[in-house]
């Protein structure tokens, strides 16, 4: 009945995780499952101040609790060390990041002072006796005020807030903009977010005999954090060993090495003793990088037909108070795909990172993805309002057509395929598009806010170099496959073994997939930017490939056949057209272990390969949305959503429909009401669940989810990544069709999240500015 | 004995699981901390510290609470199933069959607190409709499944178990 | 997330808790089902240095009709009140408010009188009882006395309870035939608290007047405010839409709403309006007006 105990039909089938049985019934094990004998625990005291000298800290108290076992401040911990940060961008500034404040905070959630005790009641209760003297200093949050002549500074110790100029130009854009016959303006700001896994950060350090050290962290990115923490602690990097267990969720939030991770091991390698950090909530919310909160202002000059000549944007992007390792990532993504998926040539777009007060910033699910989205396909919309064209017809004529690709963009990258206008059919065809447009002209007659938006977009996925596959036959025939790209929750164990075993004429049962220890994996990278199956998948698949093409060989010795008769066949090989002569991987796996090998053949059956595809995998898809609003209390409700993505071959629709599902739901939070905010004074308003407001279960629209398939040519096995397609797609599609609602009423812009007060306030204002 | 005099520790007698457990215990001790680390039963899961993410949630004489809003003082007394107790070993409950089935969970953090407010739920309505559903999970977060297959997962159950409930 | 330590107590009975109250006063916090408590405890927001637990304590759970009234426990779990046969019979406004507190999980653990004694001026709890003419019943060692919500509520996190008393009960005078009740909530997107939120009681004459109208906001102070204007507009006059709408549209009128990042005073005066109309619809419709 299930396909998982054969060996095809594998790739592309529905099959049921291998994971839950474990997660189902909790026995998982997530960081703060870990428990070592001897454990100490971290608690660590964060600034409630986005901006002020540390005048002093008095430690007396907290070293006076019983149970206590040492209290750190910055002054404790040489400046060498610090949060490493790579030169993104020539010449940008680094300032410096230690894990506790040394004589001033740049940011609330800036760690101030670390306490080691027996419990983390008492790590908790030592850290809260802890008393600081702050000295407030001005503080700047708002990334387009920090750029401002006499802003504060968020950095004392630089000059500006300028962190680096980012700039890309192509073609000749003065002259496209000379020529155009209509240039259509917009600034538009995404707002700042919680990733808010549902898993805390945490951390186990254990100091082992000879001197090594051992980490469990809920990471993204075990070797990276492993040569991150080297780097912090000066400690040597092969003497490391880091594990990510279970992780519970990431979503770009845990691929940082965190402050408390490198003092859990400082402190675990002086005590001598492991020591444990679990984030609270709270901690979270100031702690872990934000994402989002670019403010974007574009032009785009068209001709009177619509047709599109020249785009230029400049996006000031918020890095917040210090860098993390891929805090600049969102806006090198944001950059990458300005133009979207039209034909414009004529390019500039110019990025400027700034420094502020605030927490700071880097990936999250999108990471530079859905602001640039959301730019261009608001722009598009305007565009198309204001030059009376319909907004599917300026879209088609503008679309990079199918015989284009590979395709190379004003901003110079190249995108492998594509059929947009295949996937805006489809997203119209599922939508009953002009029943849609019926529906919102007849309740627009009744005085009814009602909009209908579209949007096409691109998904640049994969990035961040190579990832690796290592591919072992154990003497029995069984298959362990090593990946560098450790899992925390999309299923890697399930579809890679899907993979695996079709690939090798297996079943599933005989591939066991591992990940997330760096002691036990072959250098790798991690799990982000929608990599997994296009990066990791590619590695392993070359692995395989390698040994089948050994065990190929080794078959034909023991089979006394020309190795090019071999052939595979479910469970080994066979010689082709020869019935019964055949071997089976474990007879081959004892001659490469037992020494009955061709001539000359080395021994062992593994293989391991490392797989950097040079470029991106550009999946895209076509949203459609029909949207309500309340002229009473001005809630927004969407009634209708079709998401169709194209994410080239897919491997198991099961989980492709999760990752839609799930990014479609932080797309929602985007746009209904997550929003990070900050007050007047710097001071975080929104630091907890009470106010910040994450989609629940009753959140979810009617949702329709279909899809096309262009495969990748540049890619073993012709995929694209989906992690973040719904979350790029869906708040552009959401705001076109918000945007369309209030048209009516002579409103072009609101930034989001729309919340209904929010909503209710602009609908008032325009209504007063009509009757006035 | 209630006494009057302030203790450092207060004993308590908790069944979980179908196990009773005496203990002497901190006031200041929240339940979940209590079966994670007194007991080791670290199926139920700590999310956030505002009793909003129903990652922690347990059964206490039947009903869905937040063990992290829950002193383990006053728990004494009380009967508990937590996720490990749902099930004989090596056996599912229909809703954890459910969320496998319908690919109900990515990370598995939220999951045994879904599963928990999923079971007394079906507990005390056998036939909930989709909107019911979504109203019952209105006390936990997911953040990765976007919940539409979690309410396809308790769907699922609540078939199954009506089913098995007709059959026997 | 960790309390700061305290001493406990188990009163086994209510005169154990009086005495336990009198020792210890204001450096002692009752303990219910503590969903109020324990979340600011472990925020240390609070940090009691006694925790009283009536928790054990016989005889303060469950929902009765007694004489003209219902006499519903301080310790009755809000899922109880939600799902209690009696309320949602005669008193389904109740219901209607109760059902709607944080989510399933609060519901069976958090307790009305935890809840009314906290007096969060964002409960759900005290708006439609003020719109009921609840009363409450508070136990001292000196004996026992009952306030009007109207007098018992005073302002943020402030009511009339002394610090040696005991809330043990709520007593809602029952409707008489002809009237309804009804709560509309509009929660916070992340807490679930009421951003705005009304109560309503009509008592409709056969003929379809109104004979009395009594709506409490939540939301709009520190304590649940009466809708004055909005009562006096209805009184005497046909349930009909219009007048409702009309009625309701006052609601707000002489209040001064408490803003915050999500709502500003302003929106909150407009939504006081729809949330107060839609109340004394489905009240009215409760209280069999065809609307």
């Amino acid at each position: 009945m299930s396909t998982e105990h054969t060996a095809t039909g594998l790739i592309g089938a529905p099959i049921r995780r291998v994971e839950d049985p474990v997660l189902v019934t909790g026995k998982g094990c997530y960081v703060d499952d870990i428990h070592l004998p001897g454990m100490l625990h971290l608690a660590v005291l964060l600034s409630p101040h986005p901006h002020a000298k540390i005048v002093s800290i008095d430690t007396s108290a907290a070293r006076a609790i019983p149970g206590v076992r040492s209290v750190l401040t910055g002054a404790d911990i040489s400046e060498r060390v610090n949060i490493p940060a790579p030169m993104v961008v020539p010449g940008m500034k680094i300032p410096p990041h230690p894990p506790l404040a040394r004589g001033a905070v740049h940011a609330a959630g800036t760690p101030v002072a670390a306490v080691v005790a027996q419990s983390r009641a008492l790590a908790q209760d030592a850290a809260n006796a802890i008393e600081v003297e702050y000295e407030s200093l001005p503080a700047v949050t708002d990334a387009e005020k920090a750029l401002e002549p006499g802003a504060p500074l968020a950095r004392t110790e630089l000059d500006n807030n300028v962190c680096f100029l980012s700039t890309k130009t192509n073609g000749d854009v003065e002259k496209a903009f000379a020529q155009a016959d209509h240039i259509c303006r917009m600034h538009i700001a995404s707002p700042r977010l919680v990733a808010m896994a549902i898993e805390p950060r945490g951390a186990v350090a254990k100091p082992e005999p000879a001197g090594d050290l051992t980490m469990w962290l809920s990471t993204q990115a075990p070797h990276r954090a492993r040569a991150d923490l080297a780097t912090a602690l000066g400690f040597p990097e092969h003497r490391i060993r880091v594990i990510a267990p279970d992780v519970g969720g990431g979503f770009g939030s845990k691929g940082p090495l965190y402050r408390e991770y490198v003092l859990a091991a400082y402190l675990a390698l002086k005590l001598g003793r492991p020591v444990k950090w679990i984030a609270t909530r709270s901690e979270d919310f100031v702690g872990v990088i934000q994402g989002r909160d670019q403010a974007m202002t574009s032009e785009l000059a068209l001709k009177k037909d619509g047709t599109m000549l020249g785009l230029k944007a400049r996006v000031v992007a918020n890095l917040g108070a210090y860098l993390y390792a891929n805090t600049t990532t969102p806006t090198q993504r944001m950059m990458g795909m300005a133009p979207g998926c039209y034909q414009i040539q004529n390019v500039h777009v110019e990025v400027a990172a700034v420094f502020t007060n605030t927490v700071p910033t880097g990936p999250y699910r999108g990471a530079g993805r859905p602001e640039a989205v959301l730019n261009i396909e608001r722009l598009v919309d305007k565009a198309a309002r204001e030059l009376g064209i319909d907004p599917l017809e300026i879209r088609r004529k503008n679309f990079i057509r199918p015989e284009q690709f590979p395709y190379r963009t004003g901003v110079n990258v190249e995108y492998d395929s594509g059929d947009y206008e295949k996937s805006l059919s489809e997203a119209l065809r599922l939508s009953d598009y002009q029943e849609l447009i019926r529906y919102r002209d007849e309740a627009r007659e009744r005085g009814e806010l009602v909009g209908v938006g579209v949007s096409t977009f691109v998904e640049p996925s994969g990035g961040a170099g190579f990832e690796s596959g290592t591919v072992r036959v154990e003497r029995s025939g069984e298959f362990t496959i090593l990946t560098g790209s450790s899992s925390h929750g999309q299923g890697h164990e399930t579809v890679y073994a899907q993979v695996a075993a079709e690939k090798l004429r297996v079943s599933m049962d005989q591939v066991a997939i591992r990940h997330g220890d760096t002691l036990a994996i072959q250098q790798g990278v991690g799990t982000f930017a929608s990599r997994s199956a296009v990066t990791g998948g590619g590695a392993m698949v070359i692995a395989i490939d390698r040994v089948v093409e050994k065990a190929r060989r080794i078959a034909g010795h023991l089979l006394e056949a020309a190795a090019e008769d071999i052939v595979q066949a479910d469970g080994g090989f066979a010689v082709a057209g020869v019935p019964g002569k055949a071997v089976t991987w474990r007879q081959l796996a004892a001659a490469a272990y037992g020494g009955r090998l061709p001539r000359g053949m080395e021994p062992g059956l593994q293989e391991t390969a490392f797989f950097d595809p040079k470029r991106d995998a550009w999946a895209f898809g076509s949203h459609v949305a029909l949207v309500r609003i309340d002229r009473e209390t001005g809630r927004l409700a969407i009634e209708k959503l079709v998401l169709v993505d194209d994410c080239g071959v897919i491997l198991n629709p099961l989980i492709v429909e999760g990752q839609i599902h799930g990014g479609l739901a932080q797309a929602l939070g985007e746009i209904l009401g997550e929003h990070m905010i900050f007050g007047d004074e710097g001071e975080v308003l929104t630091g907890s669940l009470m106010n910040y407001a994450v989609p629940r279960a009753s959140d979810m629209p009617p949702l329709i989810v279909g899809e096309t398939v262009t495969p990748n040519p540049f890619n073993p096995l012709g995929v694209k990544g989906v992690g973040e397609a719904a979350t790029n797609g869906a708040p552009a599609v959401v705001a076109n069709a918000v945007m369309d609602a209030l048209a009516p009423l002579g409103i072009d812009h609101i930034d989001m999240p729309y919340t209904a007060p929010k909503l209710w306030a602009a609908i008032r204002e325009a209504e007063a500015k009509r009757k006035g | 004995m209630s006494g009057k005099m302030e203790r450092v520790t207060v004993p308590i007698n908790v069944t979980v699981n179908g196990v009773k457990h005496e203990a002497e215990v901190e006031p200041r001790l929240l339940l979940v901390y209590f079966l994670r680390e007194h007991l080791g039963l670290t199926g139920t899961h700590v999310g956030c510290d505002t009793s909003q993410c129903g990652a922690c949630t347990i059964h206490m004489n039947g009903r869905a609470v937040k063990s992290c809003t829950v002193l383990a003082v006053q728990a004494d007394g009380v009967k508990i199933t937590t996720i490990e107790g749902l099930a004989p070993e090596g056996t599912l409950h229909p809703v954890q069959e459910g969320f496998r089935e319908k690919h109900g969970l990515q990370c598995g953090y939220c999951t045994p607190g879904m599963i928990m407010t999923a079971v007394h739920l079906l507990e005390t309505n056998s036939s909930p409709t989709e909107e019911e559903i979504r109203h019952a999970l209105e006390g936990n977060l997911c953040r990765c499944t976007g919940y539409i297959h979690i309410v396809e997962a308790i769907q699922w159950a609540a078939q199954r178990m009506r089913s098995s409930h007709v059959s026997s | 997330m960790f309390p700061a330590s305290f001493g406990y107590f188990a009163a086994r009975s209510l005169e154990e808790a009086l005495e336990l109250l009198t020792e210890y006063g204001e450096d002692a916090k009752l303990l219910a089902g503590g969903h109020s408590l324990i979340p600011a405890m472990k925020l240390r927001l609070a940090t009691p240095r006694y925790l009283i637990d009536l928790g054990r304590v016989p005889g303060l759970s469950g929902v009765r009709i007694d004489g003209e009234a219902l006499a519903i426990g301080a310790l009755t779990a809000h899922a109880d009140v939600a799902s209690s046969a009696i309320i949602r019979q005669r008193l389904p406004g109740l219901a209607d408010a109760a059902s709607v507190i944080g989510d399933v999980q609060v519901r069976n653990r958090g307790t009305i009188g935890g809840s009314v004694a906290h007096a969060d001026p964002a409960a759900d709890l005290p708006v439609i009882l003020t719109a009921l003419g609840a009363s409450f019943v508070l136990a001292s060692p000196s004996g026992k006395r009952t306030v009007a919500a109207e007098d018992f509520f005073i302002d943020f996190y402030t009511t009339a309870l002394a610090p040696n008393e005991v809330l043990t009960g709520i007593r809602v005078p029952l409707p008489p035939s002809g009237a309804g009740a009804a709560y509309a909530k509009l929660p916070h997107p992340a807490s679930g608290y009421v951003v705005v939120s009304a109560g309503a009681l009509i008592i409709r004459q056969p003929s379809g007047q109104c004979a009395s109208a009594r709506v409490a906001l939540g939301g709009m102070a520190g304590r649940p405010l009466r809708a004055g204007a909005t009562e006096t507009a209805l009184q005497g006059k046909a349930l009909t839409p219009q007048v409702i709408a009309a009625a309701a549209a006052k609601a707000a009128e002489g209040s001064d709403p408490i803003e915050d990042a999500y709502a500003s005073a302003e929106y909150k005066r407009q939504v006081a309006a729809v949330y107060a109309r839609r109340a004394i619809e489905s009240a009215a419709k409760r209280a069999g007006q065809k609307i």
